[in-house]
């Protein structure tokens, strides 16, 4: 059978495949592995009033088998991939329509191959009528058909009245070699092509049977890998050889380091920890959030600038604070400068010029009110960038007093009688208007 | 059997004649199993599979980079002293959780395709395929503006630090930024700022920590980072091999970094202000289609097609945790983190959101509602709540 794939060659000679097949592969390893004779769903031939119902196993038995051999602990979720691979055709009930799997007595059985989305079917309504038509010819009680499907046989008839003759005879030829069949192998190869036409032309317009197989236009194939050229490779290498020069951290430190950062923020995730007074989504009470909004910052909230310089640098209060104890010190110019770069990087590119200027007047040409201390090499640097001034001319100055607040303003504003006093304060209860 | 039925059917002259040939022909296609007419495969581009024969010094100069990059996975493997997951034995596991859909939001005609959290903690900002892009007061469900572009897909928008504008574009390879005025009745549409130009769809966009600069990712491969008020080009980033499908900024106050991800399954981290490539993974098996930041910093998830969640560690230079599991079959589309970098949130392809333990890497949850796809899933900004959008023309606030 014609294997075909929506996409184009991977360098490595194997198929890039679009990411519905990436879906329809997996689904169709976990029908083989059901469909395995000795650890799959048991198949059997059921005895029923006069008739034999061949070829089936019950939804409870496929619910079973996943919960055993995909790890599912829970039967909803077996009930809801069972159904997606339902609507997708890969098995199906054999006496209803609609495609979703139920944990009950229901019998299901097997999509053969041949009619898999994985072949990449698109049938049309030709194909449909001829189908339907088919189905008319077949007096069987079993066969009849639905509402949906005498609706879409009118329109169809409407929509191909010229050709309709045409139609006719493919259906009756298609109906005479049907009858050629052996009995049981009819019953099974009728439900399987009634199955495919299920997922391709289904009977609710919505639900879950539609959009299966679409996709977002993000998805298009990927173009051929053009052989890369002498100047890329040297680039490659050029890459690789700064990374093979990286400074790595072991994977024991590394997992000390997340682990550390998860358990310090463990109170203040609303997910782990119930917010106080309530998480306003599930009390539909905003109150959460006219407290935060207020200049008054919760005990809760001061304890955080302690965990780090970014923490105070990050919360509008906290620069307030920083920055106000800084003022009592007169030694704030360091904090305002680090502050007026980051501005000056939030700007329009069409204000950078006048602002680099203006910086630099105030912090760092000889002579300036808020004079910094900015080492040497950082100092000729910058000096150099304000002739043609950019967002990141500042960039080594800011990098330097960022870490001389970090182990000298910053430590010593945590230790401060300010900071703990705020630490201690009692939370103020805000009165409530609210009747 | 084609002979019988032609006997049988040839009674008249002309006409059973012509009839009789289309039947054996049509009954001669329906008997053979190879048969094509329920399938119409989609074109698939010939390739040229000719060698071109390499020259001597592309040919060395490709394995001595093949023989870099291998000793590189080399260094990286041999400081993988140990499993995140072992060293986090000793963590107290997490309980049950019981998180269920506490807002639905409904107005959009079309399948939601992105959505954005406002600094408000409440607002947000959501599109959709048929061009329409609507600004929600998300607690109370109200729809606070609404605007139409001119074009479908629009697969990316962004709220501004601000509050007061949003950005979004898709099909239209455009990333245009929309200012929200107080007056309702203002027509939106007419103010719009036309601010990025790619030569191909708009996939994400992100204003960096100032209304005044826009990064965005495109199916052209790149990223680039934009001026809003001229619409100057401050910064472009090369590097991808194919479409470039998400981005996320690092969370630092100091850094100029942020991580991108892409078809060619490549997550690249970029230095904002040289275009360097910084660092480089390639593990997943197929697209990437999300990226998000673990909030230190020091860390980022990835989600793809290939149905798992990734965490690589940009200390460690490698990826340091997989979450999957047999049973999901389905790529995933967005992921997010809550507050503590404790939890993963996955927004799936199946409908459903799996919620994923980062230190233990087991799954913690499964969440059902949503009726087809999830297509972009953000955690709210204080970490009470995240929003899920769906092809089922919904979205939905969790908490």
């Amino acid at each position: 059978m014609a294997q075909t794939n929506s996409s184009g060659q991977g360098t490595n000679g194997v198929a890039d495949e679009s990411p519905n097949m990436i879906v329809y592969r997996k689904m169709e390893e976990v029908i083989a592995r059901m469909q395995d004779e000795k650890n799959g769903i048991p198949i059997r031939t059921v005895k029923s009033f006069l008739t034999k119902i061949p070829s089936v196993f019950s939804g409870s038995d496929i619910v079973q088998w996943m919960m055993k051999n995909l790890d599912i602990e829970d039967q909803v979720e077996a009930l809801h991939l069972g159904t997606l691979m339902a609507a997708h055709g890969y098995f199906f009930p054999i006496s209803d329509h609609v495609l979703t799997l139920k944990d009950d007595g229901t019998f299901y059985r097997f999509q053969t191959p041949y009619f898999w989305p994985s072949n990449c079917w698109e049938p049309e309504n030709t194909d449909y009528a001829v189908y339907l038509c088919k189905r008319t010819m077949q007096n069987k009680a079993r066969l009849e058909l639905a509402d949906y499907e005498a609706e879409s046989l009118a329109r169809l008839q409407r929509a191909f009245a010229r050709k309709w003759e045409f139609i006719f005879m493919q259906a009756e030829a298609q109906a005479k070699v049907d009858k050629k069949r052996d009995k049981i192998e009819r019953k099974i190869l009728d439900s399987q092509e009634r199955a495919f036409w299920d997922v391709h032309r289904p009977v609710s317009v919505y639900g879950l049977q539609n959009d299966i197989r679409t996709h977002s236009p993000t998805h298009t194939p990927a173009p051929e890998a053009k052989q890369p050229t002498e100047e890329e490779l040297q680039e490659q290498i050029t890459f690789w050889q700064l990374q093979l020069d990286r400074h790595r951290l072991k994977m024991s430190k590394v997992a000390e380091s997340l682990l550390g950062y998860t358990e310090q923020y463990l109170e203040y995730d609303p997910f782990l920890t119930p917010p106080d007074p309530s998480n306003p989504w599930i009390s539909d009470d905003a109150t959460l959030w006219e407290l935060e909004a207020s200049k008054e910052p919760g005990q809760q909230r001061v304890k955080r600038w302690a965990f780090g310089i970014d923490e105070v640098l990050k919360d509008p209060v906290g620069r307030e604070q920083f920055l106000k104890f800084l003022e009592s010190e007169f030694s704030s110019e360091n904090l305002r400068f680090w502050l007026a770069v980051q501005e000056l990087k939030k700007r329009p590119i069409r204000e950078v010029p006048t602002r680099v200027q203006e910086i630099w007047q105030e912090f760092l040409a000889p002579g300036a009110p808020s004079a910094i201390n900015v080492d040497s090499k950082s100092y000729d640097k910058t000096t150099q960038n304000v002739k043609d001034p950019g967002r990141y001319a500042f960039e080594d100055a800011q990098e330097h007093i960022y870490k001389l607040m970090k182990s000298d303003s910053y430590s010593r504003f945590i230790r401060s009688s300010a900071y703990q006093e705020l630490l201690q304060a009692k939370k103020k209860v805000t009165k409530s208007n609210k009747p | 059997m084609c002979v019988c039925v032609c006997v049988c059917v040839c009674v008249c002259v002309c006409v059973c004649v012509c009839v009789c040939v289309c039947v054996c022909v049509c009954v001669h296609f329906y008997l053979n199993c190879n048969n094509m007419k329920y399938m119409r495969s989609p074109p698939t581009p010939e390739m040229a599979t000719q060698e071109v024969p390499l020259n001597e010094t592309l040919a060395h100069l490709k394995t001595e980079s093949e023989t870099l990059k291998s000793k590189l996975e080399e260094e990286r493997a041999k400081l993988h002293d140990v499993e995140l997951h072992q060293v986090a034995e000793k963590v107290e596991g997490l309980g049950q959780f019981v998180m269920k859909t506490r807002r639905t939001l409904k107005g959009h005609g079309n399948k939601v395709l992105c959505m954005d959290w406002c600094k408000d903690k409440r607002r947000i900002v959501s599109s959709s395929q048929d061009g329409k892009v609507i600004v929600w007061d998300a607690f109370t469900t109200n729809k606070e503006h609404a605007v139409t572009m001119p074009c479908t897909w629009v697969m990316a928008c962004a709220y501004a630090p601000s509050g007061c504008a949003v950005a979004c574009g898709g099909l239209d390879n455009k990333c245009s930024v929309y200012p929200l005025s107080l007056d309702k009745n203002e027509n939106l549409a007419a103010k719009k700022k036309s601010v990025a130009m790619h030569t191909n769809y708009l996939s994400a966009c992100s204003f960096t920590n100032s209304d005044m600069q826009i990064l965005t990712s495109s199916g052209d491969g790149t990223c680039a980072l934009w001026d809003v008020e001229s619409g100057q080009l401050l910064q472009s980033f090369h590097g991808h091999a194919a479409d470039v499908l998400c981005l996320d900024l690092a969370p630092s106050e100091t850094g100029n970094t942020f991580v991108s991800g892409g078809c060619d399954k490549k997550a690249n981290v970029w230095d904002m202000r040289s275009g360097q490539c910084i660092q480089s993974f390639e593990t997943h098996e197929s697209d990437i289609n999300s990226v998000r930041y673990y909030p230190s910093g020091d860390a980022f998830a990835s989600g793809s097609d290939d149905a798992t969640c990734r965490l690589y560690d940009l200390r460690a230079d490698r990826e340091v945790a997989i979450y999957s599991k047999d049973s999901i079959i389905f790529g995933v589309s967005s992921v997010d983190f809550s507050l503590s970098g404790r939890l993963l949130f996955g927004g799936y392809n199946d409908y459903t959101i799996n919620v994923w333990d980062v230190l233990k890497g087991t799954r913690v949850s499964i969440l059902f509602g949503h009726e087809n796809r999830v297509s972009t899933l953000r955690v709210s900004p204080d970490g009470t709540a995240f929003c899920t959008g769906s092809w089922d023309h919904t979205l939905r606030i969790w908490a």
